[in-house]
């Protein structure tokens, strides 16, 4: 069913109930020609484009919880493709584009809202490296404007902008097309386009082994019995060392925590998102009028989906000194998702060492605004066994020959 | 907030201890090929459940040691020193 004001106005009129369900509910059959492994964003999208963009139907999404609920319902639902070097900027402006695109692609709303991104400088080294930074952006094609202390405090009254403050603000930059997207109408949407070309969603199914013949994977042995596939894709974040070690291989991964928190509602306050890498924090305020605060990693290996109250303690402080209006806040919630960092911030996306498993990981703290490029490559490479040129730059190779993709602005934040 | 078991401080808050990831890992050969090199360096087991790793008391005795830490339940088992082998 197509969505559209005629079907609300026809809704309406016959008291809503001739909506159906978004997606099917399916139960594995034996075979697919692709299975996907992690039914988030990531695995959604992926599902997705290998149906749109190549034709391949034939496809499993297989979740071990629900849909969206891993780090897809656990982020602060930020986009921007703010990144230094030619590689990533390529790969992340694409993913922004597709975002730009995608309520219309998807016939679903995703609240898309490109209100502008601002990061803070605290110091004269910190504009130096934000002037570099918003130059190289520009170099790519990609927008970018540094600010003044005056320019930011027009974008963000509420912001302490006296030079009594612990980390004086000084300045900034500003990415104009970043901004927000409502992270479950983004699983759900392509969720919902997937199961329109056919793909089968399959929640609660753990894979617990995957199978092989002549060292090829050809299957996975899950909660709901095997399942074969000519090739696998794992988009699984901070899970993927453990997919990994099932099929017997290794990634240059590190699961960490990454916490998040909301405030109560208020009115509204804040129109841009603001970064500050140098109290740690980043706030914007959603539609329904809750703060969204992000924090830095909790600095030690965790599969934990809860946070630790030091980091906390250290976020809330960090956004204090931001804005000291939201001292008499009460937070409403606190979250946590698992995400895989790697040594260089890029992600990973292409072959695996074990014949037949593709994998899309490496995101680390920064995975939500690349859902739609991530399933793009990801479906590129499973549909036609060659890396997709934006990708080219991602594989998990480098680690071993050296030519990593060093992004220190991939995580906004430091990690 | 975890309590991390200090082996010279006895038991003080996460936020005065420093993780130095996992422990155990012996450095190559210089004459290793790229491919043990970059394995060394970059690629781990990053298990679910039990892993050995070397924590450092930064605000506290400076010394570092280190703890066999459940990745899930952030439990604490074994505390020993950097110089010891990994608990069986």
């Amino acid at each position: 069913m197509k969505y559209s004001a005629w079907s609300l106005v026809r809704g309406a009129l016959t008291g809503h109930r001739h909506w159906p369900p978004a997606w099917n509910p399916a139960r594995p059959k034996p075979r697919y020609d692709v299975i996907v492994i992690g039914g988030g964003g990531h695995g959604l999208a992926t599902a997705y484009y290998l149906a749109k963009n190549h034709g391949v139907k034939n496809v499993a999404v297989l979740e071990r919880g629900w849909i969206g609920g891993g780090n897809t319902g656990r982020n602060t639902t930020i986009v921007r493709s703010n990144y230094l070097y030619p590689a990533s900027a390529r790969l992340y402006d694409f993913s922004l584009k597709l975002y730009e695109g995608l309520a219309k692609d998807l016939n679903f709303n995703i609240m898309l809202s490109q209100r502008g991104l601002v990061l803070l400088a605290h110091s004269r080294h910190d504009l130096d490296a934000m002037a570099r930074w918003a130059n190289a952006m520009r170099m790519n094609g990609i927008e970018a404007d540094v600010l003044s202390r005056e320019q930011v405090g027009a974008l963000a009254p509420a912001l302490d902008l006296s030079p009594e403050a612990r980390l004086p603000i000084i300045g900034g930059f500003l990415q104009r097309r970043g901004g927000t997207a409502r992270h479950d109408a983004v699983a759900w949407g392509y969720a919902r386009a997937a199961s329109g070309h056919g793909v089968d969603i399959i929640e609660n199914c753990e894979v617990q082994e995957f199978l092989f013949e002549d060292g090829r994977a050809v299957g996975v042995k899950t909660t709901l019995g095997a399942i074969r596939a000519d090739r696998i894709g794992i988009a699984a974040a901070g899970h993927s060392s453990v997919l990994a070690a099932r099929a017997g291989f290794r990634l240059p991964v590190t699961s960490y925590a990454l916490q998040a928190l909301v405030s109560e509602p208020i009115k509204p306050l804040l129109d841009t998102v603001i970064l500050s890498p140098g109290t740690g924090a980043y706030v914007s305020q959603s539609d329904k009028g809750e703060m969204v605060i992000g924090a830095m990693l909790d600095l030690f290996p965790s599969y934990a989906q809860r946070g630790s109250f030091s980091v906390e303690q250290a976020i809330v402080a960090g956004t204090l000194m931001l804005f000291p209006a939201f001292s008499r806040l009460r937070m409403l919630r606190q979250w946590a998702g698992i995400v895989d960092v790697v040594h260089d911030s890029s992600p990973i996306i292409g072959p695996t060492p074990v014949p037949g498993i593709f994998i899309n990981c490496g995101w680390g703290t920064g995975g939500f605004k690349a859902i739609p490029v991530g399933g793009w490559t990801l479906a590129h490479v499973l549909a036609t066994g060659r890396s997709h040129e934006l990708a080219e730059a991602f594989q998990l190779e480098r680690f071993l020959t050296g030519r990593l993709v060093d992004e220190a602005a991939a995580s906004g934040i430091a990690h | 907030m975890m309590h991390i078991p200090c082996p010279h401080c006895g038991p003080r808050d996460e936020s005065e201890f420093v993780c130095g990831g996992t422990s155990h890992i012996e450095r190559p050969p210089l004459d290793a090929s790229d491919r043990t090199w970059g394995e060394y360096l970059f690629f781990r087991d990053n298990p679910k459940g039990l892993h050995a790793e070397r924590w450092l008391h930064a605000f506290g005795c400076g010394q570092w040691f280190n703890l066999v830490r459940d990745t899930v339940t952030h439990e604490i088992g074994a505390v020993y020193a950097m110089t010891d082998p990994p608990p069986p």
